[in-house]
């Protein structure tokens, strides 16, 4: 691991300590942030999971009517049918905060005139397959709109989610033990300047008091 | 207000239409892509479903999109059946955000 070269000064040495205090509070809070969005995320991706399930059992289902559908009748007569459509699907998108990741939330706004049944054509020149399968096909689009929004946020989630844990990681193991291994030399090196002082202190000292015993009997004699 | 779209093969978005969605056809991957880019780029539509095994041979273009609040790109079973894809992605989020895959272990 790469050091930290600091000069060993008093103000280096409190630079860094504010640093540490500082990084050990930012690192105890953005694994909080972590844990509060992996559990959000773990809540959505249970629900988009369940809903994946159920809307592809569906869609398998649709798909098997509309086979049938298309080939009991003319090849024209399906695309006759659907392709002036009644109503209009469109969204209202608004958008959510989770843990300061922006995700959007889906309303479905349905224009056009809806008779009840959703069809958009006339039963006669059509069969009951097909009647059946967009019947089926019209129940699951609140889900199927539901899944795009939670897979979504799952996506934008997971994103969240490993650059918090990179972060959080690069403090733990990176920038804190850095500044702890910079600190605990900046003080080695403070105490041995120290001591280095004191011992000089002392060896000054016992010159002075050899200095003046030599003086004290000079004068004696 | 936003649009929903679809893009996939003709059988299988044929009948998104009778809901209202904006169906776009395309008969390949590349078709797919061109249509894809272009409906991204009109920054009319907030949800794009993408049939599955068109999505298969994009996911590179489907990762650039994933960071983006909008639109939201989802891939739904084409009418020949789920390929598992679209689990797939979702087991993906879960192992880029956990780092492993809790969720679908027990299977």
């Amino acid at each position: 691991m790469a050091e930290i070269r600091v000069n060993p000064t008093r103000m280096e040495l409190k630079k860094l300590q504010g640093r540490y205090t500082t990084a050990r509070r930012g690192h105890k809070l953005l694994k909080d942030k972590r844990d509060e969005l992996m559990k959000q995320f773990l809540e959505v991706v249970r629900e988009d999971k369940l809903l994946r399930e159920k809307v592809e059992a569906a869609l398998e289902k649709f798909y098997r009517g509309f086979t049938v559908a298309s080939a009991s009748g003319h090849p024209k007569m399906l695309e006759e049918a659907l392709l002036c459509p009644k109503n209009e699907a469109s969204l209202k998108v608004s958008y959510k905060n989770v843990m300061s990741v922006t995700v959007p939330a889906f309303e479905m706004n349905l224009s056009g005139d809806r008779l009840g049944d959703g069809f958009n054509y006339g039963l006669a020149f059509t069969s009951g397959e097909l009647d059946v399968s967009i019947r089926e096909l019209n129940s699951i689009l609140g889900d199927i709109l539901r899944m795009a929004e939670l897979e979504k946020t799952a996506q934008l989630l997971a994103e969240e989610i490993e650059r918090t844990r990179r972060r959080v990681n690069a403090l733990e193991y990176i920038m804190m033990p850095q500044y702890l291994t910079a600190i605990k030399s900046i003080k080695m090196k403070l105490d041995e300047n120290e001591r280095g002082n004191t011992t000089r202190l002392m060896k000054v000292k016992d010159m002075m008091l050899k200095e003046q015993l030599q003086s004290n009997t000079e004068e004696d004699e | 207000m936003y649009k929903i779209g679809i893009i996939g093969e003709r059988d299988s978005v044929l009948g998104f239409m009778a809901l209202g969605f904006s169906v776009h056809e395309a008969q390949n991957a590349e078709e797919a892509l061109i249509v894809l880019r272009t409906l991204v780029k009109s920054g009319e539509y907030a949800v794009i479903f993408l049939v599955e095994h068109f999505a298969l041979s994009l996911s590179e273009e489907l990762a650039a999109y994933k960071d983006m609040p909008l639109p939201a790109i989802t891939v739904i079973p084409g009418h020949s059946g789920t390929t598992g894809y679209g689990m797939a992605s979702i087991k993906n989020a879960v192992e880029r955000a956990v780092g492993a895959d809790i969720l679908f272990k027990e299977d």
